[in-house]
């Protein structure tokens, strides 16, 4: 009863947050002053995941979450700091998951070798065989 | 062996690993990275009359406490009040922080669901939400007598849930 009772409450979930009353943070839809500032904020917002609608970004998403974490984003930048290390204190806070830009790491490290080494496997190949080709 | 063996392998690899992926099932929670390390710096306005507001210190005088994020617009904090009020029974000292609310919202939400808080702080721009790393309402953190992150509870409590908030709260040194 319980559990079909949570099920049902979290059907109404996503229709009732979108009705929140609460105005936005001040700066989720406000764009910066400083075109400059803005544009940094921008590059920033387009490579930070929503973590209500996994598959967005903070810039994409509509979800009052992700209107905070734009009003975390561009109050920062408005202060000065450096979007890396804006995105430096979501990863200490939410892990890699949080950021679209990959970094080098002990489980990242395929991503990063796979291709180059595919490519020189190709290369190789492809070499071998024109060689091929010239010396018949 | 043929040489095409290989690339016919690797592509067989890759749909098995995605087939296998696919049917396996979807975790949404992203866990905090903040177990283990202090709770950030706040302080919060009460988010209504009846109770204070909260602040980093108020966990820093060697009892651990819960730390519970929700909403009064939030429909499994409703399911979890109950459970809540029983861990409160229990002598557990639960801090409220309260996202995006207004007072006579939170107010209303007390009266009809029991009121387990000894301090409630509006967290009006969900700051400290992300300052400790919680995804949303409802989640429930286990903070150490030194203001420390011990555990997460993301989710609305069950009853199963309070022995296993119990216990963590002895590891943390109750």
């Amino acid at each position: 009863m319980r559990g079909l009772l949570v099920l049902l409450a979290a059907l109404f979930a996503a229709p009732l947050i979108a009705q929140q009353t609460m105005p936005p943070a001040p700066y989720a839809y406000r764009q910066l002053d400083d075109p400059a500032q803005e544009a940094a904020a921008m590059k920033l917002m387009h490579t930070l995941r929503c973590l209500k609608c996994q598959s967005q970004s903070i810039a994409d998403s509509d979800a009052p979450m992700a209107g905070d974490m734009r009003h975390q984003v561009r109050s920062r930048i408005a202060a000065g700091e450096d979007p890396e290390a804006i995105r430096a204190w979501l990863i200490e806070r939410y892990g890699d998951y949080v950021s679209y830009e990959p970094k080098v790491s002990a489980t990242t490290w395929p991503l990063f070798v796979a291709p180059v080494a595919l490519l020189l496997v190709a290369g190789l190949v492809l070499w071998r065989r024109l060689r091929l080709r010239k010396t018949t | 062996m043929r040489w095409w063996w290989i690339p016919l392998g690797l592509f067989a690899l890759f749909v098995g690993l995605a087939g296998y992926q696919l049917s396996q099932p979807k975790d949404e929670f992203v866990h905090s990275a903040m177990i283990g390390k202090p709770l950030p710096s706040f302080a919060l306005e009460p988010a209504f009359e009846g109770l204070p507001g909260a602040s980093d210190a108020d966990f820093r005088d060697g009892k651990p406490r819960l730390l519970n994020v929700w909403a009064s617009w939030c429909l499994p904090c409703i399911a979890e009040a109950p459970h809540l009020e029983a861990l409160r029974d229990q002598g557990v000292e639960i801090i409220g922080i309260a996202i995006r609310d207004r007072p006579e919202d939170v107010a209303g939400f007390l009266a009809r669901h029991g009121n387990p808080y000894v301090r409630i702080g509006a967290d009006d721009l969900s700051e400290v939400m992300l300052g400790i790393g919680s995804q949303g309402v409802p989640e429930t953190f286990v903070i150490d007598g030194e203001g420390r992150i011990t555990y997460q509870h993301m989710g609305d409590i069950r009853a199963s849930d309070v022995p296993v908030l119990l216990e963590k709260l002895r590891e943390a040194g109750a």
